[in-house]
């Protein structure tokens, strides 16, 4: 059934998604950029948020919905790169508070790292948690403005002998070619394309061997394909291949386009999830990226699928969101510079010190103490730990505040009590300041506080249940 | 294990208190001289007479250096103090003990803060390295949910309690108005207080204390040695100081209506004086009037009036200069300013001018010669997260 019989079966042991709470209706942005734009929404990272942020939140969400799973190694692909020569798969890897003999690597820089870091943990030896973000825009009124998304999934891989695989691996094809499409420079905000019917006779050229090959080694049928994915960055190429593969028209998976935009890196995991949440038991589905070259990952859900429940679907997360201005969404990304803040910009965090409070700074670790009162943060003189960050609470005041140093003012901050004890004052995110109330629920997600120096200033923030998972937590 | 105090041991011979406002033409050691020099001279006294020195400042300097350089003081020990904006309380403290304890005959507290040098608005506190996790919320916004939270405990309006919130204010700066040392000399009515945009929850730039330039001194001598330098020495009754652990922040039983460090902090204060109805002894007070909900919830915490009565003991105008019991008389930390390292001996720079009938006229208290006790609240940091200081003083060594 395996590409190669020799070993165990290898497949999808759980998966996790992350979309921003924001959405850019496109059609604002022609009235400001003067071109551009068209129908639909857009996901927007929040300011707060980044691909490690947004990566972090997608395997937190992946290994919190499988239990005594943990992988050997942990796998980043973004082309939007909060830092380079520093690995970034390290910060997800103290979020998840993975022991230290978890290897962490990024594969990034090009879209096509995502499909190629997931290849790489269906060959290992170990369960490999592949977490691919991205953060997609171009010039104001570009196409690549109005087309991207922005988000992050998560998959862990690993075989059967892992735990009940949820989606076994049956087959895959490859065709590699050396091509000009899409391109950018280090440090460039935008990409540049080539003359767009190029690269669509390149990809239409290339699939039908890697298609081919992928159904043979899994010996299926294109009419056997329950579900089919094509992604990639050239949306006529994706369209045209998608017809050529002699599926069922009813098997096309729904690109996401209208509600979340293209997610780059991330799109082939996101969608292979949003087909999962949909698949029942023994359907094939057939993920074909297109990216410089043609990939296809074959694979066939199993009994197991239908007792899986994601924490924050796809679809429920498709649901959510809350609007953004174009001129906001443009401060957001750097394009539209606004006053900054008249406050002494935050110091740089040190290394050290995030260092010896890695626990609290990454993993939200509180401690608690001999009369169970919880501390967080940990209290050295306290005898047990207590982890936090899955914690649900409550609001039990708040304020808003118009004075303090925020790169998106004002600051919403609230006191919090948490679940089963412990309290905390903290700021909120993915919130409007008139909605705050007291009451509200609230969740906590790992964010972006600032940048100093280029230091990235990792904590965690708490923000709105918004969504179906929020009467797991109530009172 | 206890507090003992040193009521009657020790006694405030001299002060001195700049202007505290914008001082633009004015660094520290302008204000450091000028404070001094007035100190020197209310006293009858020069540098060489004072045998050891206490320097409060938040963060305008570090080290007796600081102080030691402008004023030229030769081989003498000078101590830089810190303690948030209790800084200038606990320099005072320190110089009390030393000369209660017989180490020296007399010695000076002073306290400075050279703010606006910055170019930013506002207090910013010194960045000491550290993981990026701390809370970076502006104090006023820590204050403001004070507000709300009393509001419903009491069950007050919310515009009401604002209306209340305003008459602070309007209190403060009436006093202040009358003040020549004072930042801010215009009264403001309740209804123009109530007209501002908020800020910080419900709180307005004009709920907030004023940040000034600013310095105040004190000299301190053994009480029996007192009257060789003036005929009306203010003697100390009470000091008392706590500094909390920060419990507040993570307790779900604190609800925002009360400081605990500053029951403490009054408990062991009355103790060490020997009062037991502040409200009627004491002639006046100076507390830490650093938003206006702090004012409304120290008028219980002190145990100037009953849990849940602030509000309407301040409608009621208890706490105006012609009240009961006046509070901040000189205007406040929201007329007179709040230079950090300056405001707790600013503070009984008032009790200094109040209680030995120095006040002009059209400020003096209505208990003027009828008590002869003052209190100086000084807090620093933030609700659930504070250092409470209180001093006690008094004309007569009873």
């Amino acid at each position: 059934m395996t590409a190669k019989s020799t070993g165990p079966t290898k497949g999808i042991l759980a998966w996790g998604t992350h979309l921003p709470y924001r959405r850019l209706d496109r059609s604002t942005i022609a009235a400001v950029a003067g071109t551009g734009g068209g129908k639909g929404m857009r996901t927007v990272a929040s300011f707060d948020e980044d691909a490690t942020t947004m990566g972090a939140e997608a395997a937190r969400a992946a290994v919190g919905s499988v239990n005594g799973v943990s992988p050997g190694s942990i796998w980043f692909s973004t082309v939007a790169v909060p830092y380079l020569d520093k690995t970034n798969a390290t910060t997800i890897h103290a979020v998840l508070r993975m022991s230290p003999d978890v290897a962490a690597y990024d594969a990034i820089g090009s879209v096509k790292s995502g499909v190629g870091a997931l290849r790489a943990g269906l060959s290992g030896d170990a369960p490999a948690l592949v977490v691919s973000s991205d953060l997609r825009s171009g010039l104001p009124g570009s196409g690549d403005e109005a087309s991207g998304g922005d988000g992050a999934a998560a998959l862990l891989l690993g075989s059967s002998t892992d735990g009940p695989l949820l989606a076994e691996f049956i087959g895959r094809g490859v065709a590699t070619e050396e091509f000009l499409d899409r391109w950018r420079v280090p440090g460039d905000s935008r990409s540049k394309l080539w003359e767009e019917r190029f690269g669509e006779t390149r990809y239409a050229a290339l699939a039908p061997a890697a298609w081919a090959a992928a159904l043979a080694a899994a010996t299926v049928q294109p009419g056997d394909i329950d579900h089919l994915i094509v992604t990639g960055t050239h949306d006529r190429a994706n369209a045209s291949v998608a017809r050529s593969l002699g599926a069922r028209t009813e098997a096309l998976v729904d690109s996401l386009a209208a509600t979340v935009g293209n997610t780059g890196t991330a799109h082939p995991a996101l969608l292979l999830a949003s087909a999962l949440e949909r698949a029942t038991p023994q359907q094939i589905i057939a993920l074909v990226v297109l990216a410089d070259g043609v990939e296809v990952l074959l694979f066939r859900t199993t009994d197991a699928l239908a007792a899986y429940a994601p924490l924050h679907t796809v679809a429920e997360q498709v649901a959510g969101g809350g609007s953004i201005t174009y001129g906001r969404y443009l401060a957001w990304r750097g394009m539209l510079t606004v006053e900054p803040p008249r406050r002494p910009e935050p110091p740089r965090p040190s290394a050290t010190a995030s260092g010896r409070s890695r626990d609290w700074k990454f993993g939200f670790v509180g401690s608690v103490d001999g009369e169970g009162e919880i501390h967080m943060p940990p209290s050295r003189l306290d005898p047990e730990r207590r982890a936090m960050a899955g914690a649900y609470g409550t609001i039990v005041t708040y304020t808003v505040d118009k004075l303090s140093y925020s790169l998106n003012p004002p600051v919403v901050f609230a006191v919090v009590d948490f679940d089963g004890g412990g309290r905390l004052p903290i700021e909120l995110t993915d919130v409007d300041a008139a909605e705050v109330a007291i009451g509200a629920r609230v969740e906590m997600t790992f964010r972006k506080l600032f940048t100093s120096d280029g230091v990235h200033n990792y904590f965690w923030k708490a923000r709105p249940i918004r969504d179906g998972h929020a009467d797991k937590g109530a009172n | 294990m206890a507090s003992h105090g040193i009521k009657n041991r020790v006694a405030i011979i001299g002060m001195g208190c700049t202007r505290f406002t914008e001082h633009w033409d004015k660094g520290l050691d302008d204000l450091l001289i000028d404070a001094s020099d007035l100190a020197f001279r209310s006293a009858g006294v020069t540098k060489q007479d004072i045998d050891a020195y206490w320097f409060g400042t938040a963060q305008s300097a570090m080290s007796g250096i600081a102080l030691a350089r402008p004023l030229q003081l030769e081989g003498k020990p000078v101590t830089r103090v810190e303690n948030y904006c209790a800084t200038g309380s606990e320099a005072l403290r320190q110089a009390c003990y030393a000369v209660a304890s017989g180490a020296y005959d007399s010695a000076m507290a002073i306290g400075a803060e050279k703010v606006k040098d910055s170019g930013m608005q506002g207090l910013n506190a010194f960045p000491v390295p550290n993981d990026g996790t701390s809370r970076t919320l502006t104090a006023a916004a820590m204050f403001s949910m004070v507000a709300p939270a009393y509001a419903q405990k009491y069950g007050v309006d919310r515009a009401d309690l604002k209306r209340v919130l305003a008459r602070i204010a309007s209190k403060n700066h009436a006093n202040g108005a009358k003040n020549p040392l004072a930042q801010f000399r215009k009264e403001m009515s309740v209804d123009q207080l109530c007209a501002m945009p908020a800020v910080a929850g419900d709180l307005s730039v004009f709920d907030c204390a004023g940040v000034a330039d600013g310095a105040a001194a004190a000299i301190v001598v053994r009480a029996e040695d007192a009257h060789r330098y003036t005929d009306k020495p203010l003697y100390i009754k009470a000091l008392s100081m706590v500094a909390g652990n920060g419990s507040g922040l993570m307790d779900p039983s604190y609800d925002y209506t009360t400081f605990p460090e500053i029951v403490q902090c009054a408990q062991d204060a009355y103790a060490q004086a020997g009062i037991t109805d502040p409200r009627h002894e004491l002639a006046m007070a100076e507390v830490h009037d650093c938003f206006t909900p702090t004012e409304l919830v120290l008028m219980e915490d002190l145990g100037f009036c009953e849990r849940g009565t602030a509000w309407s003991e301040i409608n009621a105008g208890s706490f105006d200069l012609d009240g009961d019991l006046p509070v901040n008389p000189d205007g406040g930390l929201k007329s007179f300013g709040h230079p950090t390292g300056a405001s707790g001996l600013r503070m009984m720079y008032e009790a200094w001018l109040q209680l030995r009938g120095e006040a002009p006229e059209e400020r003096r208290i209505s208990t003027y010669g009828k008590r002869h006790l003052a209190l100086t609240h000084n807090l620093g940091g933030y609700p659930g997260e504070m250092v409470s200081f209180i001093s006690i003083l008094g004309t007569e060594l009873d």
